[in-house]
């Protein structure tokens, strides 16, 4: 390697004769083909690695003034809302876009099954999101514990007691998890440890690995075809554009838009009517007295609308993490010689429908306060979300399909 | 400009996230918190009648003075009455036991909850506050002689009766529809206070207000950049779409 | 693909319109994160002006009060103190106070004497080599570190050395004066140390 020369000079080429600078960007970027064929679901994975580049440093400067301790969490956060300078915008920053996250990676996982983008050769980009988006649902809640609100304490002490529905060393282990015999000052800490630390390193892992393994296979498209099947003289590929310029220039116009839409939620309604930051935690934590209503911040409500429409303690825990760990096996489910929806016949389609229409109709009860009526069409949405991954390896394989043509569209 | 906008989509997300939530009929307060004028009279409201039970323990007299606009001559003179100093956050006037000890909470049965965040720790915290200051009716039955329509059996009387008068309880529940649509409990004035009616839901809406800002100083600032970070946020936004255009000309 | 002539002076306009304004946002959106490094609202409540009583305070004796975390010297020198003053400047590196806005120096002590009345030295305790606090040796006496101790403040930290102004001697590691914090008299009573006469 020592004899590689590099065609830049001065101090990237001094670099590059070390480090494989350029070999990296044109990989990655400057030469990574990607279709020509993106259309508007294929903003949301470079606005998820926006959101998370804005998490990390706003949480960076939050860490500069919150306490982790029961004594003075609440307090700390108060003061970085009133008496740091800018705090506010920091932490609105922050817990709006730990909503934002959810909304962007819900799209980019729902982009993925519109269009097959688990299909083989992409388990392993699906497996890793997967992960990522398990990862991100345990940062979140740590987060939300943290102000130390109503809300994260009673928020903490359900989601912990999920873990005592756990036979045998349930009761024990929800001792461990808090370090204590209720959340507390210890439990407050070491979450802190997790959703600093820890868990950041791991989601940046895992968002590296990700990105190595999209990069190793190339990109889906809404068309679901391989554009490395029809390729130049040269080995480009026909229907792929260089990422950069082409969607460098694309996703920083989808960035701005983001932005904007972030930009006015931050400034003009940061709690989002109750959504993003709820009432109950402005109030500080207090063991004695629970909160009129319980519930989850938005992005869990669909999980949470499962558990309880589930009248048993483990079984409904079991079906809440059932209800996730089941995306795992999606690729495998799948058996459709075709990947895009585009060219996928009736059932399939009626079947995603159904799916995201239950999906969304849980998110909604999730906030309710869970009437019969509610509790009934919980369950049969909750029959729906299982129903479609059971069934997926029928209506995939008896579904008819359209032709797939040899290049991709586009739609302008 | 924004708030049309905002009040639709607030409606939306209203419908679903707010909907759920039990408790009293409020009313509709009107609370404006760039109204200084109202954020003077709902201080100096709070600080008469309030603060010498019920602490600010985020708020600073000096940030009170910034956002208001008053001096710190002004403040110190009319508003703090406890010897604190100027960058002090708001301490109640009267000794408030902490725990167990002495102070308010032999008062009323316990101590009197500390208010920087009741206007956001509470569903419709400022109409809450308003429609709360105009439930209170006389009640021989509770040991301070008032109750609440709104907190039922609050341990708190009316202190601001003498600007009110004293209003009973016709009808507890779903009387008349008052004027803005709302039903609820009516009352009639029995005594009259040293405000009319009409004046003292200014006062009421006044300290509505006051207290809505003191839950988020920082709701001033946030109005007052917003509208810029939008316009140069759509700026880049254009300028980015424009680049993006020129490049995938080359794109068929 | 890229088969029309492409514009490159539009591309490259457009590349650097999109750099500027996006940079222009960048540096903007920078600031918050920067401010939030500043003194917050509760530091610079803490950081108030102190009041000290000086009414007690006998000449030669000296009173230390804590501003900012920092000690600050109140003197009430008697005649003696006041009268080494002038005979030193040939000893010191800056006996005029020339290099004196480095530290801020109110106006009001730009004289002979480093202060608003001439009998009560303020000066900030913390010496400007390395941040140690120099102790008052007010006695005309040889000392290990002078033969000819007129009085004043020695560090013991790196022997830095200051007269009975707070002027720094040749020889001290000091670079400047000790410092003059912002004050101001309530009568003959009280000295406020943090803030000075309402202009």
């Amino acid at each position: 390697m020592g004899e590689r020369t590099s065609t830049m000079t001065g101090v990237l080429g001094w670099l590059d004769q070390r480090m494989p600078v350029m070999d990296f960007w044109n990989k990655h970027v400057g030469q990574y083909y990607a279709p020509k064929n993106f259309n508007v679901w294929y903003y949301f994975g470079s606005l998820a690695l926006l959101v998370l580049v804005n998490q990390i440093v706003t949480g960076i400067f939050l860490t500069m003034h919150y306490k982790p301790s029961a004594a003075e969490a609440f307090s700390s956060v108060e003061y970085i809302m009133r008496d740091v300078e800018w705090g506010w915008l920091i932490r609105y920053m922050h817990s709006t876009g730990a909503s934002f996250f959810f909304i962007v990676v819900y799209l980019h996982m729902f982009r993925a099954l519109l269009y097959g983008s688990y299909q083989k050769p992409r388990e392993l980009i699906w497996v890793l999101g997967v992960v990522i988006f398990l990862l991100l649902m345990a940062e979140a809640f740590l987060g939300y514990v943290l102000p130390w609100g109503q809300m994260s304490f009673w928020g903490a002490q359900v989601i912990v007691s999920l873990f005592g529905a756990i036979p045998v060393i349930g009761p024990d282990l929800v001792v461990f998890i808090q370090g204590d015999y209720l959340p507390s000052d210890s439990t407050i800490n070491r979450f802190f440890a997790l959703h600093v630390v820890a868990l950041p390193i791991a989601l940046l892992l895992l968002v590296v690995l990700h990105l190595g393994a999209l990069h190793e296979v190339g990109s889906n498209n809404p068309d679901g075809i391989e554009i490395k099947k029809k390729k130049d003289a040269s080995g480009k590929p026909l229907d792929g554009i260089p990422f950069h310029p082409y969607y460098t220039v694309k996703d920083l116009f989808g960035a701005g838009v983001f932005l904007t839409l972030f930009a006015f939620v931050i400034f003009f309604e940061p709690t989002f009517g109750d959504l993003f930051l709820e009432y109950d935690n402005f109030a500080p934590a207090d063991p004695l007295v629970t909160p009129a209503q319980i519930k989850p911040v938005w992005y869990f409500t669909p999980y949470y609308a499962m558990l309880r429409a589930v009248p048993d303690k483990f079984f409904g825990v079991v079906v809440m993490g059932a209800a996730v760990l089941i995306l795992f096996l999606v690729p495998w489910l799948d058996r459709s010689p075709v990947r895009s929806i585009r060219y996928r016949g009736p059932l399939t389609k009626i079947a995603l429908a159904l799916f995201a229409v239950s999906f969304v109709t849980l998110g909604y009860l999730g906030l309710q306060a869970g009437s019969e009526t509610q509790t009934l069409v919980a369950r049969i949405c909750t029959f729906i979300y299982f129903g479609f991954f059971a069934a997926m390896p029928f209506f995939t394989a008896i579904d008819s399909v359209k032709p797939v043509p040899e290049r991709v569209t586009m739609h302008d | 400009m924004i708030k049309p906008f905002l009040s639709v989509l607030l409606a939306l997300v209203g419908s679903v996230a707010l909907a759920a939530g039990p408790g009293p009929k409020l009313l509709n307060a009107g609370t404006n918190i760039s109204d200084r004028a109202s954020l003077q009279r709902g201080a100096q409201l709070y600080f008469n009648y309030c603060a010498s039970c019920h602490s600010l323990q985020y708020m600073r007299y000096s940030r009170l003075a910034e956002d208001l606009g008053l001096s710190e001559d002004q403040v110190m003179k009319y508003l703090n009455f406890t010897g604190a100093k100027f960058g002090d956050t708001i301490k109640a006037n009267m000794p408030v036991g902490t725990g167990d000890s002495a102070g308010g909470e032999d008062w009323f049965g316990k101590a009197p909850p500390d208010l920087s965040l009741v206007a956001r720790a509470r569903n419709d915290g400022p109409n809450w506050i308003y429609t709360y200051l105009l439930s209170f009716y006389p009640d021989p039955t509770r040991p301070v002689g008032w109750n609440n329509t709104v907190f039922p059996n609050a341990s708190m009387p009316h202190v601001m009766w003498d600007l009110q008068g004293v209003q009973v309880l016709v009808q507890p529940e779903d009387g008349e529809a008052q004027g803005d649509g709302h039903s609820g409990p009516t009352f009639e004035l029995i005594k009259e206070g040293t405000r009319t009616p009409e004046q003292y839901r200014q006062d009421a809406r006044d300290v509505a207000t006051f207290l809505e800002y003191v839950g988020e100083p920082a709701a001033l600032q946030r109005e007052r950049y917003g509208l810029w970070v939008l316009l140069y946020l759509l700026l880049f936004t254009g300028v980015a779409y424009m680049l993006k255009h020129e490049y995938w000309k080359d794109v068929h | 693909m890229a088969t029309e002539s492409v514009n490159h002076g539009r591309r490259r306009f457009l590349t650097a319109s999109t750099v500027v304004v996006g940079g222009v946002g960048g540096v903007f959106a920078a600031v918050p994160f920067l401010s939030a490094w500043k003194p917050s609202a509760r530091a610079v409540a803490a950081g108030a002006p102190v009041v000290a009583p000086i009414d007690k305070l006998n000449p030669g004796q000296q009173l230390v009060v804590a501003w900012r975390g920092k000690p600050v010297f109140v003197v009430r020198r008697d005649e003696a103190m006041l009268g080494t003053l002038a005979g030193e400047s040939g000893r010191l590196k800056d006996p005029d106070s020339a290099n004196d806005d480095e530290t801020a120096l109110p106006e009001f002590a730009r004289n002979s004497h480093r202060s608003l009345k001439p009998e009560l030295l303020v000066l900030i305790g913390s010496c400007t080599h390395l941040g140690c606090s120099p102790k008052l040796h007010p006695v005309v006496q040889p000392e290990p570190w002078d033969a000819q101790w007129k009085g004043g403040y020695f560090c013991p930290c790196h022997n830095s050395r200051f007269d009975m102004a707070g002027r720094v001697y040749q020889g001290s590691p000091a670079p400047t004066n000790l410092a003059v914090p912002p004050y101001r008299f309530e009568g003959d009573v009280r000295v406020v140390i943090g803030e000075t006469e309402a202009a």
